[in-house]
């Protein structure tokens, strides 16, 4: 049973992945993105995390798809969106993952040493009965100082949205790229 | 019945391994960071899966932290997108070749 549950989680997260990358128009794209990310979800709630399923359907699915639609909806992108060159280097890159994933594929060769004893070994730990109890315990004990990092993080990329996505730079200022491009038209 | 942890090591290296194809393949800008989002993804899927083989929440901790960086990837990206659409009115990669040498 839960190997079918994988089986279909997998599939779709593959095959969407799959239509991120090979359709040609941003907004399937972009909503292929979202089942995908559903699909995660699910995948998270079967290993026991729920607390981050939910994150990840309300930031992921909420917040950073819909930024992402407003965004192409906003350019309007009406352009034949072919395809780079690029293939020699993409299989370049790709080949060694490809490898990894035969010898994975091939009864974990990697995991197992040349004993009989194993690398990794599973804990046989009880699954906490609360998930975001646990999370909460271990965010704020060992992983304080990152997490105080993180919301800096991300007021510094609040900030340095603003400031990018910003309308008019006056002409006092030091002339940018885009003041210029104004001034020629 | 559990599931073997090969298994989710392969699905994520597939979807990262998409998620780079993407990259290196596709011209439109918001293409190539939707095909990063696939990239942070596929870690978040091996970080789960680890921190359930391991029983350790130090994984899903990090998932959290993938996905704050992940938002303000996108917040960044997607400006900076818009500032290159109002200063070039295309988001062609091919036409961004400003600091090529």
């Amino acid at each position: 049973m839960s190997q079918l549950v994988f089986g279909y989680f997998a599939g779709m997260i593959v095959a969407t992945s799959m239509f991120v990358v090979a359709l040609k128009n941003p907004v399937y794209s972009a909503l292929s993105l979202l089942v995908m990310l559903f699909h995660v979800a699910g995948l998270f709630v079967t290993l026991h995390a729920e607390f981050l399923a939910a994150v990840q359907v309300i930031v992921y699915a909420g917040a950073i798809l819909v930024l992402y639609l407003f965004v192409v909806m906003l350019l309007n992108v009406k352009q034949d969106d072919r395809y780079h060159g690029q293939w020699r280097l993409a299989g370049f890159v790709c080949a060694p993952l490809l490898i990894e994933a035969m010898i994975l594929l091939s009864g974990g060769a990697g995991i197992r040493t040349t004993g009989t004893q194993t690398v990794l070994v599973p804990s046989s730990k009880a699954i906490a009965p609360d998930n975001t109890l646990a999370i909460g315990q271990t965010l704020f004990s060992t992983y304080l100082f990152p997490f105080e990092v993180a919301s800096l993080v991300l007021l510094v990329a609040m900030i340095g949205a603003i400031v990018l996505a910003k309308r008019e730079i006056s002409e006092q200022e030091t002339p940018g790229p885009i003041v210029r491009t104004k001034v020629t038209e | 019945m559990t599931i073997p942890i090969s298994y989710y090591l392969l699905l994520s290296g597939i979807v990262f391994l998409t998620g780079i194809v993407g990259v290196l393949i596709r011209r439109n800008i918001i293409a190539i960071l939707l095909s990063v989002e696939l990239m942070l993804n596929a870690t978040n899927i091996n970080f789960v899966a680890f921190s359930d083989y391991f029983r350790d929440m130090g994984g899903q901790v990090f998932v959290f932290f993938a996905l704050t960086v992940a938002a303000a990837e996108v917040a960044v990206g997607l400006a900076i997108i818009i500032a290159l659409h109002r200063s070039r009115s295309t988001i062609n990669i091919e036409e961004f070749n400003l600091l090529k040498w």
